[in-house]
């Protein structure tokens, strides 16, 4: 191997008395894609913080080009020729595309503007550089990161799980833009828990558990199921296999549903038409941004039709659609919505109080008062249950993990034995092993009888889940393509609007 | 002169103090931080450009004195706000009462001396012109305050300058990991609201009504607060605030002197409940809220 481009020694990091990264050593080669594997909380992130400067060591050294390197700061990391796409807190709202890269990169806005569109064009990354950031979708905010960081022309490029918000066709082409940085001589750090693309990408990677690193290797040298273990440090459980069911009786059913919401930045639905049957799962596929929310909203009861747009949405066969959202759940419906603070769960309120929410109604109240020993025995098989990692039920909710809050909020709602489930990106956040679990525990409800809805991005996880799905794109929703019969190609040409809806299969 | 050329003539004036106070504050909403001190900033400012300028000192020295004491006071501001992280609502308050404490305390022999304004200076041939031409007859503060809202519109517009202040004030954090100064750049903003609301009291006290009178700020710094809330963070909407409750103060003395049977007390508080009513109806949009708040206004910020 020829000198590395950054070489990190015993590095350390600790907050308080969680070490987040205990000594770390790692090489990254001029020109190569270099994969950091880990679960949610493996120290993944951190370690990339160290490297951008965002953060500063407790221990060990680097070099960056042979020299040795201490970073004070992000702008420190940039001058050197480190760049990072982050996942979060990096754009600015109120600001449009060009204004958001501006502060990174120095030029005039119609340069940059000019700038934006050709790298547009060559990496597939089409985004409109006068456009208001609070207007785009997660997956063009996804773009404009990307670009913002590829117009500093870093020597090394940190994407922190880049390909979440892409279709198939889209990941490909980001794959492709990699290899082609790479060959013009930028290194990669590629963050990710996706094995496949790891595979398909990465020349090396470097795999973390609890804070340490747990090996080296080629990726292309062991299979998905190798890399998985080293990264959990057991195998990976295996998939519930679905009982087939004949169709049973129609939980939810949408009829030809247009709305148009008041908000001006919000997408407009036409023409919603699905059906979830009893002991069925329909997943809802598409690049976010399309109309998610706003469906969501609806079926939620959040946004509640106005009262002349009667005999729209059918629950256990009732019209529910002037319904709210508590008239609604009293009929057997549950949500997880797809935030989890602030709309799944309260931060500042324990998890005891976070259970009533929602699971008030199930026995905890006595004559209209909260019965806690009751509330707090509800909240400890939850989180024993579905292993939510937390000191104790009157934890606040905001204290916890991302992936540890949504394995709670998925086990209070299933606890509920609703008859008809909707949850919206199951398994956002949450590591391999845990988001396997909920993906067992939806199929075993599932094969209980349980009608269940699922809006994700990930592909992977409708395929395993689901019956049938259904794409959304533009607020238009593709017919129902049984999940045995069709291909992630196919659903990715629905992502992409390059099917033609014309020739609609019967339901 | 009848009552609207009278109205036409003063309101740009009148308008001054608001609008110096407002877009100081302004920009150091941008940045994020709520400083409520800038009716004790404007005291501070008024008393010490009247001291200056009642012992000979002249107009120049007078604002540029007032400018720094109120910078300095604002700093104290910007210190326990944003170095210790305290509640902002809490210090603006208490630097506010402090501010107008010293002023008093500084005052207190000056009671009812008065100083010589400043000249107007007259655009040639506009001036002239029947009704508005009282308009292009302003002091130099008026014409280099008009000035100065354009610079401040532009730097928002269009520099690097004022993209920073604004991505401070919207995401911190993000600024913080683009390798931006936060802490540097709000104590910045907060310095220049305070040399703005220095200017804006020494207007109000040696050019506007160059008479000593204690409390004679008399409200217009809190005018100014809710000023950058009705212009919706926006320059140009201030400036049009500000000239509206110019237009709105001089209207109730025009009523007065025309001998209007309405009670005095009714017409002298129409500024402040013109700005009641202005906000209320504001404040019910909040798309408009939304698409030009502060994401991060008043909250600390922490590393």
């Amino acid at each position: 191997m020829t000198a590395p481009l950054l070489s990190l020694r015993g590095i350390s990091k600790s907050y308080g008395q969680i070490h987040a990264n205990r000594d770390i050593d790692l090489d990254v080669a001029p020109r190569s894609i270099h994969a950091i594997l880990g679960e949610n909380g493996a120290g993944k992130s951190t370690l990339m913080k160290l490297i951008y400067g965002v953060e500063q060591p407790d221990a060990g050294s680097a070099t960056w080009k042979g020299e040795p390197l201490a970073l004070a700061s992000p702008a420190d990391a940039r001058r050197k020729g480190i760049g990072m796409v982050f996942q979060h807190f990096s754009l600015f709202e109120t600001l449009t595309v060009v204004e958001n890269i501006r502060l990174v990169v120095p030029g005039a806005k119609s340069d940059l503007a000019q700038g934006i569109r050709k790298l547009g064009r060559d990496f597939g990354l089409e985004v409109d550089p006068l456009a208001h950031v609070h207007s785009l979708s997660v997956g063009e905010r996804q773009r404009v990161e990307i670009i913002r960081c590829l117009m500093t022309r870093p020597e090394l490029l940190i994407l922190d799980e880049p390909t979440s918000v892409l279709p198939p066709q889209s990941v490909d082409k980001l794959f492709e833009t990699l290899r082609r940085l790479r060959d013009g001589g930028v290194s990669i750090l590629f963050i990710s828990h996706k094995l496949e693309e790891i595979r398909a990408v990465c020349d090396r990677a470097t795999i973390l558990r609890g804070g340490r690193i747990t090996g080296h290797v080629d990726p292309r040298d062991h299979d998905a199921h190798d890399l998985a273990r080293m990264m959990i440090g057991r195998d990976m459980p295996q998939p519930m296999p679905a009982v087939a069911h004949s169709g049973g009786e129609k939980r939810l059913e949408i009829v030809g549903l247009d709305h148009r919401p008041d908000d001006p930045f919000a997408v407009t639905l036409s023409d919603i038409s699905l059906t979830v049957r009893a002991g069925e799962i329909l997943g809802i596929a598409g690049i976010s941004g399309n109309g998610q929310s706003e469906l969501a909203a609806l079926i939620s009861g959040e946004t509640v039709l106005p009262r002349e747009k009667s005999e729209r949405i059918f629950m256990m066969g009732k019209d529910v659609g002037v319904l709210d959202a508590a008239a609604r759940r009293r009929l057997g419906f549950a949500f997880v919505p797809e935030e989890r603070l602030g709309r799944g769960a309260v931060p500042e309120m324990s998890l005891v109080l976070n259970s009533l929410l929602t699971a008030h109604p199930s026995g905890l109240l006595k004559r209209g008062l909260v019965d806690t020993p009751r509330a707090k025995a509800f909240t400890e098989e939850c989180i024993r249950q579905y292993d939510v990692r937390t000191p104790g039920s009157e934890t606040e909710a905001g204290a916890l993990s991302g992936g540890n809050l949504q394995k709670f909020i998925v086990g209070r709602e299933i606890m509920l034995s609703p008859k008809l489930l909707f949850v919206a990106q199951p398994t956002w956040g949450v590591d391999i092993g845990a988001a396997a679990a909920i993906r067992r525990r939806l199929v075993a409800l599932r094969n209980k009888g349980m009608g269940i809805l699922v809006i994700s991005e990930e592909l992977e996880e409708l395929f395993e889940l689901c019956d049938s799905i259904q794409v959304i794109h533009q607020g238009r929703l593709s017919p129902p393509l049984v999940t045995r019969d069709t291909r992630p190609e196919e659903i990715g040409r629905y992502m992409i609007g390059a099917h033609t809806t014309a020739e609609k299969v019967p339901a | 002169m009848n009552a609207l050329e009278f109205i036409v003539a003063g309101m740009l004036a009148a308008a001054t103090p608001f609008l110096l106070a407002a877009l100081g504050e302004m920009v150091a909403e941008r940045a994020g931080v709520l400083n409520l001190g800038v009716e004790g900033l404007m005291a501070l400012g008024a008393i010490i450009a009247f001291i200056i300028v009642y012992h000979g000192g002249g107009h120049l020295l007078g604002f540029l004195a007032a400018g720094l004491a109120s910078a300095a006071l604002s700093l104290v501001f910007a210190v326990i706000a944003l170095g210790f992280r305290a509640n902002q609502v809490a210090v603006g308050l208490a630097i506010g009462i402090l501010g107008q404490g010293l002023s008093a305390l500084f005052g207190k022999t000056y009671e009812s001396l008065t100083v010589k304004g400043l000249p107007k200076l007259s655009l040639p041939w506009l001036s002239d012109i029947p009704v508005i031409g009282g308009l292009f007859a302003q002091d130099v503060v008026v014409w280099l305050s008009l000035a100065a809202t354009v610079a401040i519109w532009a730097v928002f517009a269009y520099t690097k300058t004022g993209l920073v202040v604004r991505a401070v004030g919207e995401n911190p954090k993000a600024a913080h990991a683009l390798g931006y100064p936060v802490i540097a750049v709000r104590f910045a903003a907060v310095a220049f609201g305070g040399v703005l609301a220095g200017f804006a009291g020494a207007y109000a006290a040696v050019v506007y009504t160059p008479l000593w009178a204690d409390g004679m700020i008399a409200g217009r710094g809190w005018i100014a607060i809710a000023l950058v809330v009705f212009g919706t963070w926006l320059t140009s909407r201030i400036f049009l605030g500000a000239c509206l409750f110019g237009a709105v103060s001089l209207a109730s003395l025009a009523a007065q002197a025309t001998g209007l049977d309405v009670s005095s007390q009714l017409l002298s508080s129409l500024p402040y409940i013109v700005t009641i009513i202005v906000l209320g109806i504001i404040s019910s949009n909040r798309r408009l809220l939304k698409l030009n708040g502060v994401a991060s206004l008043g909250e600390p910020f922490e590393q």
